[in-house]
Formats: structure tokens, sequence, C-alpha cells
């Protein structure tokens, strides 16, 4: 038994290594997290309304009910994607999520400072690739760099008041986004 | 057969610890720079690609979107300001000041991010609807039964949880290292 301190080391290093890896790999094994959730209904690059949060059920936890909210889930693989979303009268947010719910880009309405928030995302090898004449006539175009080629781009519309629910939803419906088609010119 | 009841003691050994440490973090919450101003604690880190290991575990395990970094930043309280953990046949008042923003919400879940059913199907305000007094300043009465003003209802649950978001605010990661605030006092007023 004189070992025994020994194998305590060895077991509580064998421990720190088991812990971190569980915690590194912990979004990769998920399968409960937002894209998930979201996966099951939604279809892909197509601006889908949420149902609202109440007391009985909600899609996501800590959802803020004083918002309408849409989501674009996208594909980047067939090409880059255009989204356009007009602007409410109070404060329409675009947060873009990757895979992993890890918030890359916020941008709100006043940052954006026109009424529909325009951008275009693409993964950085498709932002590579775009011909240097395009990026030029592209100055006022917002390029959005995707780590992911998969994530989630989420809209939200503030109601000021519980009133105001059915404007900030019918300003989101009027969001898009899809993917672009190559043209030839 | 010493080693091999050694090696098979330290692997169990290492399993529980390395598993209990991750269920521990993740299950507290743990995350890396706070913010905190008197009951509230954001974590603006948690809205960027600087999100550490720990915070995206959890949201990956709570299926949680956090606020980003560009849109908001959020607050969030279990407490009261003397430490009086959120008791919903409690009585609690909220009031003071908040830090610049274009608009606030606030809205109270159950300790898992559900929303608390009640008669009166509130569960938050914003900057916009709240009930001032002839100085702009507000009082948010958060407990089990209806008061004049703002009345938030807790639903009598046993616990709840306080989230305090601010929209186009100036305070964010830039601001980490400064004196920010204030945020809204938490005081408790007696309990059913």
């Amino acid at each position: 038994m004189k070992r025994l301190p020994l194998w305590l080391l060895g077991a509580l290093l064998l421990g720190g290594i088991v812990h971190l890896s569980t915690v590194l790999a912990m979004p990769q094994a998920a399968t409960q997290d937002a894209y998930s959730r979201l996966a099951r209904l939604t279809p892909v690059n197509k601006v889908v309304p949420l149902p609202p949060p109440d007391a009985r059920a909600a899609i996501m936890p800590f959802m803020d009910p004083a918002f309408a909210a849409a989501v674009c889930r996208y594909d980047l693989s067939s090409g880059a994607l255009k989204l356009n979303a007009p602007v409410s009268q109070a404060y329409t947010s675009v947060t873009f999520y990757t895979r992993n719910s890890v918030a890359y880009y916020a941008i709100n309405d006043r940052a954006a400072g026109r009424r529909a928030i325009e951008l275009d995302l693409m993964t950085p090898e498709q932002h590579a690739q775009m011909p240097e004449d395009e990026d030029v006539t592209a100055a006022d175009r917002l390029i959005i760099e995707s780590p992911t080629t998969t994530g989630l781009i989420v809209l939200r519309a503030l109601a000021p008041e519980p009133g105001a629910m059915e404007k900030a939803r019918s300003s989101l419906a009027g969001a898009r986004c899809g993917v672009e088609v190559q043209a030839q010119q | 057969m010493r080693l091999f009841v050694g090696s098979c003691f330290t692997l169990l050994l290492a399993a529980a610890i390395g598993l209990g440490a991750t269920w521990l973090t993740l299950s507290h919450g743990i995350a890396f720079g706070s913010l905190t101003i008197g009951a509230w604690t954001a974590w603006p880190k948690n809205g960027s690609v600087d999100i550490d290991p720990y915070a995206r575990a959890t949201i990956a395990r709570t299926g949680e979107l956090p606020i980003g970094a560009g849109d908001g930043l959020a607050f969030y309280a279990h407490t009261d300001d003397a430490g009086n953990t959120f008791d919903g046949r409690c009585t609690f008042t909220i009031s003071g000041m908040t830090p610049a923003a274009r608009y606030w919400t606030v809205t109270l879940y159950d300790p898992e991010g559900r929303l608390v059913a009640n008669k009166i199907d509130r569960h938050g305000f914003t900057s916009a609807e709240i009930v001032r007094d002839s100085s702009g300043r507000f009082a948010i009465n958060v407990g089990p039964r209806a008061r004049p003003g703002n009345w938030l209802p807790t639903g009598g649950v046993e616990q709840f949880v306080l989230v305090w978001r601010l929209y186009d605010t100036p305070i964010g990661l830039a601001s980490l290292t400064s004196k920010e605030g204030p945020m809204p006092a938490i005081v408790r007023k007696g309990c059913s």
C-alpha cells in the first residue's frame, strides 16, 4: 500500500484529462443543442417564423418573449446565401450562429442603417473565390464569412408592448434567405 | 495482481473524477469573464467567438442560443442584493437605474429557462411598456400575489431566475474592466 499516493496522483491526472476532453467534446456530441432542435422543425435555407415561447412550450430555453423570432437554417455547401430582412418600427436584429451555437456575428437595424438588413453569407473559401471586380462593385454589400458550412441565422423583432407583436411578426414575415444563383456575366 | 487492482482502481477513480467534474461545472454553468453588477451577472464573451469551452459545452447541453454581442447583453440574477435566493412565494421589488440601452426587457424564468405559467400571462416587461413615476423611475413588484403598478407574477414557483436584457447597448467587451452600472437594485419584501 506504499504505492497508494502514486495511484491516486495518476487517477487525478487521468481524471483531469477525462474532464477536459468531455467538456471539449460536448458541443459535437450534443443532440439537444439549438441546431438539432431547429433541424426537426425547419427546412434548409428558408426563413421560418418560430412559435413564441410560452409557459407550456418553447423551442429553446431562455427565449425573450418580447420578441418575434424567425430562423434561417443555412447550408452553404451549394453556394453563398443572400439574406434580406426588413426592419420593424421598434428594433430588429440578426444574429449568426455556427453549427455549434457560437454567435459569430450580430447586427441590428441601426448598425445596418437602412430600411432593410441585407447581407451575403459565405464560407471563407467562397469569399476567396469571388472575382475581384465583383468585390469592388460589392463595396456596399455586407459580406459575412461563416466559420462553419451549416448554421443558424436568427432574426428578432421587438414588440415594445404585447399589442405590437403582430406588427413585429409581419415585418419578419417579409424576410428572405436563399442560395444565390450563380450568374455568369 | 497488485498492479491489476491498482490500475483498475486508478482508471475507475479517474473516470469518476473526470465525469464528476464535467457534470458539476456544466450543471453550475461555469463560465469565465463575467461582469457582475449588484445581483446581476453577464458573460459578454458568450455572445462572440471568444466564448470559452465551458460556456460552449453548457449551451450545447441546454439548447440555448446566447444573445449576440452586436445585438445586446443579458444579465442573470438568481438572488436579491442581500443574497436571498429567488423564491416564488416571496415578494421582491426591483427599482433603480438601468445602463444605457435603446431598449431593455426583464423576464422571469424557472431555473431551466422556461416561462412560468400565471393567470395574467405576464412573463416580463419591456422598457417601453413599464409604468414609470413622474421622474421617470420605475419599480417592479415580483411576487405571487397581484400588486398595483408593475406586477411580475412568480406563479408561486419554488425558484426563479430574472434575466435583464439590454439591446443596442455600448456595454460589452470593451467596458469589461471599467466600472459599469448601475443595474436595478433587488430587495426582498417578505414571504407568504
